[in-house]
């Protein structure tokens, strides 16, 4: 018995160092074990694109829909005219976990594999983990939904194409007192959790009345406390811009308690999940996101027709066709990205950060530029509340930063 | 008031809940003196069976079926993961339980790919009621009744039965209960029989209050159900109810306050309080050697 | 018997600075890039290599099972970031809170510059380890007196307050709240550039070799000395080395402390090769992690842990990555391989070990021993 174990062991080992073989060898061919990889086979030429993104972890779910923008684009438009040559453009994946400490590794993996830029990540701790390790290599990150201003402050390399957590808190600060006239605000975010501490931080900034606010410790389930006590505090409004997984259990519950107190989100809630969650209740649900449904009818479309036809692309997206802003984000960042090898006129990594402080473009998402810092100049934010009727998101209102 | 009513309901709830769990944790532990690290990750399991098999399958169905999966897996991760350490030192043996956590995490993050599963609605139970001016589900009061039933089920195989008997006697001694003729594998297994039973039907009702299930959703609720069979006196069954009863209720008024924060803080500073300053715990046993 | 003994121990310096010289060789001859995760799972190998060893210490050579390394290593690394992060930074970095309460750097106070960085890193590293060691020498006092898988579940349980402590947004202008502590110097803070801002020796990789090696050998010869005779008789039999006159819980809070302070310079020491210090990645699941490196190197082996900690990192993190990808060979899919199922390979393999291979790659022994005994063999 314990030999063939033994002898099991020894195969796995010998495995993994086979597999090693083939993942110390980045510069060989597509077929090497070390990346997941898919691409049009169009030129001989290849340009790669990384792909920095949680698939597993709390936040997995926001990745998977990012990705799955990317991987639409890439389908769409698999090559790319650089310099006068047509590359064909491969999608090079490393899975982050959601985790700052496996972040650099799955970004040192992404630049071994000789990518010429960048895209991710979804949740900013990853990202601000990853980053000094693409700036060391001299490799330009695109930052499409992390809006923590620490991702492009203080490194060269990180730019991004969303807004930031100042302008998100703020907007929906302003819409919280513009629609519900309210005085008396709960935010609720989860302990520990940079981008919910940063939201509930500029929320109360901006907002010009009384806040009551409180932290649950991660992987949390129980939220009826922080409803009753919302409810006992009498509050205007509940702000709790939380992680995908926590936003569908607090809207259920709130579904199922029957709360009359609006729930106001961040660009995360903007989740079909969350829709799922609402549907047949009287929950009232405002996120602020990047992109509203209908902006882009061919876009729509299109993804709507591919998501029908690849059951896996469905799987990711949560099992159904709704269009999460983060998927138009991912879908706006591999155009920005292609722009980017245009301009640079060559697949280098160095060639294509110089090229991307000029460059502009007009994605699904509305304008892209970026300004000094690598930060996307962007000064409107579509809030979207939740038609539980129908399960959808209807266009509430287009707010700007005042 | 309300207010105070709502926090009251969702302690009880949570006690009732953690209740389930803690008993497999004290139960095991008062057998092999190994915390089963496992068993909050089973809770899980099973809350994740339901989902995938409500999807096929009728209501009706799939409630025994996940009881008895659920048992089944206890019993598998008994045999495989425990029976073969059981001549090696205790650390060895926690070890193998904290490896057990880690696969069925990461089975349970492979097979639902990441995103979280939303628990099906059960009839009956799933309903909203409102006490007292506050709104909460049927599966609130369900939750004390049941462990009570159930506990007190349990009370009666371990006091009135033969197994009963043969567990009572290899907690107090396990060589000398060997000695004596007893099959010490078969009322080992019975015990994590029981724990996983127990889990399940916790489970059942979790997440049917909280319905969201991702991979970690177990360890969280293992670890403040340990605490309570800690607290309660480990190796006592009535000891881990109270106990659960306890954290839920103090769980549920910590977050009501303004120190929310430290709910689960609290709950381990309890820990470490209770350990050093009453190490049997409330109803536990006087035994020198425990601690 | 004396001379055997000097002689290993040159035998053991030589192939420790050979192994330096190999690494700072690679990391200048090999290109940087197409081989980075070569060093970047070096750096953490190397990394975790040092809290494995710490955790060895307690686990292995005392016998006191402990689960508080993440948090021992969440002081560290939170201590060393505050006290290194640049004076200019601090308003960047502390934004939320608009500035942070510690105003002055340790590099800069030094007198900046390469000096100053070094020594302010290495002085962040041991304050970082102090802090730890305090730490632990206080929640010594009364967890100490537990036993077994008491202990252990009460430092886990202190992992976690520390966690929740580190994340209260009222200590945000010492800690930056929820929010990562970064920009402070890193191991790549050490590669030498010229005056146009080109690499020209890069020490990152040896930079962490070389901290983790002086620590490494610092618990070595704490084991071998008397202290690390009594920690093993207390392993053995508590009872016993009572009555040969070793002082129990002198012994155990000296062990918990020292273990705790090479926790903590670890725990700085992954935050430089992390970028960044932020108290959610110091969970529970990092303390197993580390535990289960302990397992897979042999409780109770210094030079088990190290190799266990680089196997680890390299094919947790590198080697098994391919299990994670959709791959087509021909037309054909591979079955079962999508995301998450590296980690159920890797946890599979590991479950294989600690049931199979109990006494994990080196058991209790070390590589000098493997050596000595071939030298016997032959001598027969």
């Amino acid at each position: 018995m314990k030999k063939v174990f033994a002898m099991l062991l020894t195969l796995a080992m010998v495995l993994s160092l086979a597999a090693c073989g083939g993942g110390s060898q980045p510069s060989g061919g597509s077929s090497d074990g070390g990346s997941g990889s898919s691409g049009g086979s169009g030129g001989d030429k290849v340009v790669r694109i990384g792909v920095f993104e949680p698939a597993t972890g709390d936040s997995g779910a926001g990745g998977k829909q990012e990705m799955l923008g990317m991987q639409y684009a890439n389908k769409e438009t698999p090559s790319v005219v650089i310099g006068g040559e047509t590359y064909s453009v491969e999608l090079v994946y490393a899975d982050n976990a959601s985790d700052a400490s496996k972040a650099p590794t799955a970004a040192s993996q992404l630049v071994s594999q000789d990518v010429s830029l960048v895209l991710g990540t979804y949740g900013s701790g990853c990202a601000i983990a990853g980053g000094p390790v693409f700036g060391e290599a001299g490799l330009a990150a695109i930052g499409v939904t992390c809006t923590n201003p620490g991702v492009t402050a203080g490194n060269d390399y990180y730019f991004r194409i969303c807004f930031l957590d100042p302008f998100q808190g703020t907007v929906l600060a302003n819409f919280a007192q513009e629609k519900f006239s309210a005085k008396k605000a709960y935010l609720l975010g989860e302990l520990g959790n940079d981008y919910d501490q940063g939201l509930l931080n500029y929320f109360e900034q901006a907002f010009d009345g009384e806040c009551v606010k409180d932290s649950f410790p991660p992987n949390t389930s129980d939220f009826s406390t922080y409803l009753n006590k919302a409810v006992a505090e009498g509050v205007d409004v509940i702000f709790c811009p939380v992680s995908i997984a926590y936003s569908t259990q607090i809207v259920k519950l709130a579904a199922s308690m029957n709360l009359d107190i609006p729930i106001l989100g961040s660009d995360t809630l903007d989740s079909n999940k969350v829709l799922d969650a609402a549907k047949g209740s009287d929950v009232q649900i405002y996120v602020s996101t990047f992109y509203q449904e209908g902006g882009s009818p061919e876009f729509d479309e299109g993804i709507k027709a591919w998501l029908a036809e690849d059951s896996t692309a469905m799987t990711n997206n949560g099992g159904d066709d709704t269009i999460a802003a983060v998927t138009a984000m991912g879908y706006d960042a591999y155009y920005v990205a292609l722009e980017a090898l245009k301009a640079a006129g060559s697949p280098d990594k160095a060639a294509v950060k110089a090229a991307l402080p000029s460059l502009s473009y007009t994605g699904v998402s509305g304008d892209i530029a970026f300004d000094e810092v690598g930060d996307a100049i962007r000064d409107t934010a579509y809030i979207k509340t939740a038609d539980n009727a129908a399960g959808a998101w209807t266009l509430e209102t287009v707010q700007t930063a005042k | 008031m309300q207010y105070a009513i709502s926090i009251l309901l969702s302690g009880v709830s949570l006690g009732g809940q953690y209740a389930l769990i803690a008993i497999g944790y004290t139960m095991v532990y008062g057998i092999l003196r190994l915390i089963n690290f496992a068993h909050g990750d089973v809770f899980m399991v099973a809350g994740l069976m339901m989902v995938y098999l409500t999807a096929s399958l009728p209501l009706a169905a799939s409630i025994p079926l996940v009881l008895v999966l659920t048992v089944l897996l206890g019993f598998i991760i008994e045999r495989a993961a425990y029976k073969p350490l059981r001549e090696a030192p205790r650390m060895s043996v926690m070890i193998s339980a904290i490896g057990v956590s880690y696969l069925l995490q990461n089975l349970a993050t492979y097979v639902t790919g990441g995103l979280p599963k939303m628990y099906p609605e059960i009839p009956g139970i799933s309903a909203t009621i409102t006490i007292a001016g506050a709104p909460t589900k049927v599966v609130t009061i369900v939750t004390p009744i049941l462990v009570l039933v159930l506990v007190l089920a349990l009370t009666q195989l371990i006091h009135h039965t033969k197994v009963g008997m043969a567990m009572r006697a290899v907690a107090k001694d396990f060589e000398t209960a060997q000695l004596m003729g007893i099959r010490i594998n078969a009322v080992i297994s019975v015990t994590f029989v029981i724990g996983s039973f127990l889990a399940a039907v916790g489970s059942v009702l979790y997440f049917t209050n909280y319905q969201s299930i991702v991979p970690l959703s177990g360890s969280l609720p293992g670890l403040r159900a340990f605490v309570a069979a800690v607290f309660g006196g480990i190796g006592s069954i009535p000891g881990a109810v109270v106990g659960a009863f306890i954290i839920g209720l103090s769980e549920s008024v910590i977050k009501g306050s303004s120190w929310s924060i430290f709910s689960d803080a609290f709950t381990f500073a309890l820990l470490i309080i209770i350990l050093v300053v009453k190490p049997t715990g409330l109803f536990g046993e006087k035994v020198t050697d425990k601690v | 018997m004396k001379k055997t003994i000097s002689k290993s121990t040159w035998m053991t310096l030589l192939c420790t600075a050979a192994l330096l010289v190999l690494v700072v060789l690679l990391e200048n001859v090999l290109d940087p890039n197409k081989n980075i995760m070569v060093f970047t799972a070096l750096k953490k190998g190397a990394v975790y290599a040092l809290v494995a060893v710490s955790m060895n210490l307690l686990n292995g050579f005392t016998g006191l099972f402990s689960l508080g390394q993440a948090g021992f290593m969440l002081l560290g690394a939170y201590t060393y970031a505050i006290l290194t992060i640049p004076v200019s930074q601090r308003d960047a970095v502390y934004y939320i809170y608009n500035g942070s309460a510690v105003n002055f750097s340790l590099p800069e106070l030094l007198g900046g510059g390469a000096f100053g960085l070094v020594l302010g890193v290495v002085l962040a590293l041991i304050l970082g380890g102090c802090a730890a060691a305090a730490v632990a020498w206080l929640i010594g006092l009364p967890v100490l007196r537990l036993k077994s898988d008491y202990l252990a579940i009460a430092t886990l349980g202190f992992g976690e307050i520390i966690r929740a402590v580190f994340q209260w947004d009222k200590l945000g202008p010492v800690t930056n709240g929820a929010n990562a502590l970064k920009n402070f110097p890193t191991f790549s803070s050490f590669n030498i550039q010229n005056a146009g801002g080109e690499t020209v020796l890069r020490l990152s990789t040896f930079t962490a070799f070389l901290l983790a090696g002086i620590c490494i050998a610092v618990i070595v010869l704490l084991i071998n000395s008397t202290y690390g005779r009594s920690f093993k008789a207390i392993r053995d039999d508590e009872v016993a080395a009572e009555a040969m006159g070793i002082n129990l819980s002198k012994h155990k809070r000296l062990a918990f402390v020292i273990s705790s302070f090479f926790a903590g310079v670890g725990g700085g020491m992954f935050a430089m090769f992390a970028n960044q210090a932020q108290a959610k990645t110091f969970t529970t699941a990092m303390t197993y992690e580390i535990l289960l490196i302990v397992v897979i190197g042999g409780i109770g082996s210094v030079s088990g842990s190290c190799i266990a900690a680089f196997l680890y990192v390299a094919a947790s993190e590198w080697w098994l990555r391919f299990l994670d990808a959709e791959t087509f060979v021909g037309g054909f899919k591979v079955p079962l391989l999508r995301n998450g199922f590296r980690m159920v390979v890797f946890s599979v393999v590991i479950m294989i070990v600690v049931l199979f291979f109990r006494r994990g790659i080196m058991g209790d022994k070390e590589l000098p021993d493997l050596f000595k005994k071939r030298r016997k063999e032959k001598a027969k």
